[in-house]
């Protein structure tokens, strides 16, 4: 009987781990492809029947991106533009959570939520004609202030949970201990909401970095991201797929090691807001 | 802005047509109306896919198991990454002939596809990429809700001698729906969105079998710099992903009683 149990439950194990292996299978298997393709010289690339694990290692798609595009300049761009970002939106958006999470602002909560519907592509006309107006397409500023409308609100948003966590009564005896409003936000809200921020400020920055709607109307040559680079280097020129992957790989890699170091704070980010209401 | 006729490469200055635009909309184009069609379509293939196979993957892994990190970080890396890259990337595993899509299902005994490049499966072939990148956020909120759960209504149902289909079916997913609706709904509305991924894979194409309410609505302003009619299209959707965001809500409100 106990044998009997012991190999049923070994063969339930083996099932799990197999079905396991087989959701996760396509997640792991397309970057494995994309980052095997930008290691592969241009004849193996495109061989069909394609090789999984054997094939010579060349760098020639990655010497590529960077003699015949300013790659450098993008990658500056992109870090400004996502810093610069995340940096406005922390000091509006977590003043502006603060207050709504403790004075019960609800419409202004509901108008967050709206901006956070509103489809991106409806706010880029009148921006366009707004930015061209002030001369400032191709520059940082639009840039930021328009990845803004992305970031803001998820800040905002999942913000606004964190600072109900906070025990009012905490606050209150700093205020009756004489500090400020300010005093209190800044001395004893912030620290306790400390996971919240990190959590808000990586996915800001991630989604500001992956963005491309926005940059490819507002960013000109001069301050082209990493992802508008890369679209208008395959519409320029038949390229090749050494290249091709080469450069996919460098733009994503950034997000997806900063997801490896950060992977707790993002999943607290990404479902905060859905779960805990 | 949507009221009136602007074209910014022409000389002539905005001028106001009232609701023309509005009425050629709703009543005279129809690749407008093929356009909202496709884009509901897509959504409705994309989330209830996600919807069912990430329940089924948070059920799966909701237990205690070796490697829990590691499924946690494989799950968050589609959702992160950049969307240009991985719509290069299936762009080069959708190729016809030298395509590894093809290739694998050639090996399973499949026939090949024609995935982005026929009109047939373009749009098809977009959604699988979005199932792809966001199942693992319905499955992450639904381990959520699992977590969540108490334990004594399954004892219960387990004493009166309830199937685990059962349990599932009148207990699980009645307690998980709160969870699963919000999670739906974020990704609805991210769904009638979607833009980047279709943009660079296909940009519409081919035939228009792939242009949604965004793909066109941008080519209408800055292909065509027809901001004006393009404006009243972007209203347009709007209204669209408005009502679907109330309507969830509204279902959201009758069932968390």
């Amino acid at each position: 009987m106990v044998r009997r149990g012991g190999v049923r439950r070994c063969l339930s194990t083996v099932g799990f781990y197999g079905l396991a292996v087989m959701f996760m299978l396509p997640t792991v298997f397309v970057f494995y492809w994309m980052i095997t393709l930008s290691l592969k010289p241009q004849v193996e690339a495109t061989a069909y029947p394609p090789s999984f694990v054997r094939f010579s290692v060349s760098m020639a798609g990655y010497r590529e991106v960077f003699t015949k595009y300013p790659f450098l300049l993008y990658t500056w761009n992109s870090l400004v533009v996502a810093a610069g970002c995340t940096a406005l939106g922390l000091a509006v958006g977590l003043p502006a959570a603060y207050s709504i999470a403790r004075w019960r602002q609800q419409r202004l909560a509901l108008a967050i939520l709206v901006a956070r519907i509103i489809p991106g592509i409806a706010y880029l006309i009148p921006w366009y004609i707004f930015f061209r107006r002030l001369r400032m397409v191709d520059t940082y500023g639009a840039l930021i202030l328009t990845h803004l409308i992305v970031g803001l609100p998820i800040i905002i948003w999942v913000m606004i949970s964190f600072f109900e966590d906070v025990p009012p009564d905490l606050e209150d005896a700093a205020l009756i201990d004489g500090c400020s409003y300010f005093g209190v936000f800044w001395r004893v809200a912030l620290p306790l909401v400390k996971p919240g921020i990190v959590a808000t400020a990586i996915l800001s920055f991630v989604f500001s970095w992956n963005n491309f709607l926005f940059s490819v109307i507002l960013a000109g040559r001069e301050t082209r991201t990493l992802p508008i680079a890369v679209y208008t280097m395959i519409s320029y020129e038949e390229i090749n797929w050494g290249t091709l992957a080469a450069a996919a790989t460098l733009i994503t890699l950034p997000v997806l090691l900063v997801a490896l170091v950060a992977q707790r704070h993002i999943v607290t980010g990404l479902t905060f807001g859905a779960v805990k209401q | 802005m949507s009221l009136q006729e602007w074209f910014v490469s022409s000389l002539t200055p905005p001028r106001f047509i009232g609701s023309a635009n509005y009425s050629k909309i709703l009543f005279g184009d129809p690749r407008f109306r093929e356009a909202v069609a496709r884009t509901v379509y897509f959504t409705v293939l994309a989330v209830a896919a996600e919807t069912i196979l990430g329940l089924a993957m948070a059920l799966l892994f909701n237990r205690e198991f070796w490697g829990r990190g590691v499924l946690r970080t494989l799950a968050i890396l589609p959702m992160v990454a950049t969307p240009t890259a991985i719509g290069l990337v299936f762009v080069m595993m959708y190729h016809p002939t030298l395509g590894v899509a093809n290739y694998l299902l050639s090996v399973v005994g499949l026939s090949p596809f024609r995935w982005t490049y026929s009109s047939q499966t373009a749009l098809y072939a977009l959604a699988l990429v979005d199932v792809w990148q966001w199942t693992p956020l319905i499955m992450l909120i639904a381990l959520a809700g699992l977590a969540s759960l108490p334990r004594e209504p399954y004892e219960a149902a387990h004493i009166d001698g309830a199937s685990t289909l059962a349990a599932f079916w009148h207990i699980t997913l009645p307690l998980l729906r709160p969870a699963l609706v919000v999670a739906v709904l974020f990704r609805a509305i991210d769904a009638l969105k979607t833009f980047d991924i279709i943009f660079i894979m296909t940009q519409g194409g081919p035939a228009n079998s792939s242009e949604t309410v965004n793909i066109l609505l941008f080519n209408q302003a800055f292909s065509y710099f027809n901001l004006g009619y393009a404006s009243s299209m972007a209203v347009a959707l709007f209204a669209v992903v408005l009502g679907a965001s109330l309507i969830l809500i509204k279902v959201r409100r009758t069932a968390s009683w």
